[in-house]
């Protein structure tokens, strides 16, 4: 096997175990696990703003297609930095009530036409046949057509109702800000549910990881490390910790 | 002819439904043929129309679209199309009289029915419809031309457009009464009340108070509203003489809450005591800034932690690590997967809303309390459009379901 490939598996399951590690206690090995990460992902953060960002985006087009519209962008993005200088902090304020704004009307027009129009447009829905004015099906037996549309429109109107802040929830409203509130629980049980399926799913993926690098094909990396990292724990726990309870006794 | 077209037809031929209709000569040319540019796009595409005709519009009768970049032609064959949809809501509304028309939208500018690599249509182009038998064209249209080109206004979300412009004068409304009445009634939100709890109680013991502003960035309105409650816990930390920390995932969020947090110890006289390091950028990485936040509390030992904002799969392990420190939890999502989590590892959640209402609470500004106010009233304009759009629509009346439609 690669020598590479061996050194990324060995790396993958101490760092694995590393941030398993935190199940147990705050330690040394999370925090380099941590650390690690971190500085990972803060490196990567720049190389990947630095090339997608400033080269790809801003440079080449500007530079090589003399896209000089691009300037305008450029020159807000640089006005941040007056934060730094006292005296023309000012203009990064500007820029900043600019970022707001456009994140606000970017954000309105989608949030209705999402949260409100979709949703709408998904609730109102026949609540059961009529014929000859009744509400009966073709063998004249009473029925509702579509029985969720009632408990969707019950649920909504209930929890919009538990989500009134003009009125303080008291008799009527206080029971149907009730049965709002049992909707949204259930909806946040089954949520849940699902969830924490998903992660399951996830640990699982990670357990078989860790015991495929077990095999001798990977010179136990899995083991041996686990070994290592509870022997350290124990060195650690009985060891050194007993020692300084009893200096700290003396 | 092309092979495909001759396997085409002969498929026809197979089934054995097109010689007796043809036979009949029961098929009629095609009438009111338009080409125009597609409404309410960003530019690219063009459309085509044509009058319904019940004889032609069956399963086996091939319409043939064919195009030129010159009136006269040479013709190239673009695309056979059969038993046409007739109604396009997102380009032509919603009107009945649409079905009475077949419709087609034109993209590329194909040199034969085989041609895999057409080229975007870049200058006005003429089209022209044939109805086959299956071995010859029974009839032409007459030419028409077309250029496509960008709309300004995307006419199909005009119903928004009236929706945002009632709405923004419902709360401005609002706002002015909220000007000369600033006592406007809010009901009590517990969450909130445990705010001021919490920070007492982390004075007490000396420890700090961790606030968190999600994972978005300062376009997300969740973010905008954790802003703002940071400013008003903000202040209360500065009366109190605590410490407040703020790990941030976004530099642009980092910036406004360093500001929101300076003012904050500006107005409550505190300049002095206002420490910018406790205001920090850790990654921008999920689950990076999730392990560094959740070291953060093993090590400092925040005796409130309090998480507003959007979170996404991390909000858990914030969560429980903060509960496994014993520290007071107070989360405000509008999160809807996350809030779950909040809920079992918290001591009070904000839920969906109410982190808006918070701000509002908090503050009694009439900017926000109006706003507020006008957010319950087409709540409750959206009840009655549902009872009643509900009712219309179980009657047969489709009025408001289509008033709501978005494309």
């Amino acid at each position: 096997m690669d020598n590479t490939v061996l050194l990324g598996v060995w790396l993958a399951v101490g760092l694995t175990l590393f941030m398993y590690s935190f199940l147990y206690k705050d330690n040394v090995f999370f925090r380099f696990g941590e650390h690690v990460y971190l500085g990972i992902s803060i490196g990567y953060i720049i190389v990947r703003v630095i090339f997608n960002n400033f080269i790809n985006d801003l440079y080449k087009p500007l530079v090589e297609d003399r896209d000089y519209i691009l300037i305008i962008p450029a020159l807000m993005g640089l006005a941040l930095y007056t934060r730094f200088f006292t005296r023309i902090a000012w203009v990064s304020r500007v820029i900043f009530a600019f970022i707001v704004g456009f994140g606000a009307g970017l954000g309105i027009p989608r949030t209705i036409a999402g949260g409100i129009f979709k949703q709408l447009e998904g609730v109102l829905m026949p609540l059961a046949a009529i014929k000859d004015g009744f509400f009966f099906n073709a063998d004249g037996n009473f029925t509702l057509v579509n029985i969720n549309s009632l408990i969707i429109i019950v649920g909504i109107t209930s929890v919009l109702v538990y989500f009134f802040f003009s009125v303080e929830h008291k008799g009527v409203v206080k029971s149907v800000s009730r049965v709002g509130i049992y909707f949204v629980m259930i909806a946040f049980g089954a949520s849940f549910g699902y969830t924490v399926m998903g992660r399951m799913s996830l640990l699982i993926g990670r357990c078989y990881d860790l015991i495929e690098f077990s095999s001798p094909k990977y010179y136990y990396a899995s083991i041996v490390l686990l070994i290592m990292l509870i022997l350290v724990f124990i060195i650690y726990e009985v060891v050194i910790k007993k020692g300084e309870v009893l200096k700290t006794n003396e | 002819m092309p092979w495909f077209r001759i396997l085409f037809l002969g498929l026809i031929s197979l089934l054995g439904f097109n010689n007796d209709i043809f036979a009949q000569n029961t098929l009629v040319s095609p009438q009111d043929f338009t080409a125009f540019d597609t409404p309410n796009d960003a530019g690219g595409s063009v459309s085509l129309t044509w009058r319904v005709v019940p004889e032609n519009n069956k399963p086996e009768v091939p319409y043939l679209i064919l195009a030129a970049t010159a009136p006269d032609g040479p013709w190239f064959e673009q695309t056979t199309l059969v038993n046409l949809k007739s109604d396009y809501p997102q380009y032509f509304g919603l009107s009945a009289s649409n079905k009475l028309w077949s419709y087609c939208e034109i993209t590329d500018f194909k040199q034969s029915l085989t041609d895999d690599n057409p080229k975007p249509i870049t200058a006005t182009t003429y089209f022209k419809l044939a109805v086959t038998d299956g071995s010859k064209t029974l009839g032409f249209s007459s030419v028409v031309s077309a250029m496509h080109q960008g709309n300004w206004f995307d006419a199909s979300k005009i119903n928004i457009l009236i929706f945002v412009v009632i709405f923004s004068f419902v709360i401005m409304f609002f706002i002015s009464l909220a000007r000369k009445n600033p006592d406007l009634f809010i009901r009590r939100i517990p969450g909130l009340d445990a705010i001021e709890e919490a920070i007492g109680r982390a004075t007490e013991m000396g420890k700090p108070i961790l606030y968190l502003n999600g994972l978005d960035g300062m376009g997300s309105l969740s973010t905008i509203a954790a802003t703002s409650i940071l400013g008003k816990v903000a202040r209360k930390v500065a009366n109190y003489d605590s410490q407040i920390k703020v790990p941030c995932r976004d530099p642009i969020v980092m910036s406004v809450c360093q500001e929101v947090v300076r003012e904050a110890y500006l107005e409550a006289g505190r300049p002095d005591a206002y420490n910018q390091d406790n205001i920090f950028f850790i990654t921008d990485d999920q689950f990076a800034y999730a392990a560094a936040v959740d070291g953060l509390m093993v090590r400092h030992k925040p005796a409130a932690n309090l998480y507003m904002g959007y979170y996404y799969a991390e909000s858990l392990l914030l969560a429980e690590t903060g509960a496994a420190i014993g520290a007071i939890q107070i989360a405000g999502t509008d999160s809807i997967t996350q809030l779950p989590f909040f809920i079992t590892t918290c001591d009070y959640t904000l839920m969906g809303e109410e982190l808006y209402a918070a701000s509002a609470y908090l503050s009694r500004e009439p900017l926000q309390t109006g706003s507020l106010k006008g957010q319950d009233f087409t709540k409750g304009l959206i009840i009655l459009i549902l009872i009643l759009g509900s009712l219309a629509s179980t009657a047969g009346i489709t009025f408001l379901v289509n008033l709501f439609k978005t494309f």
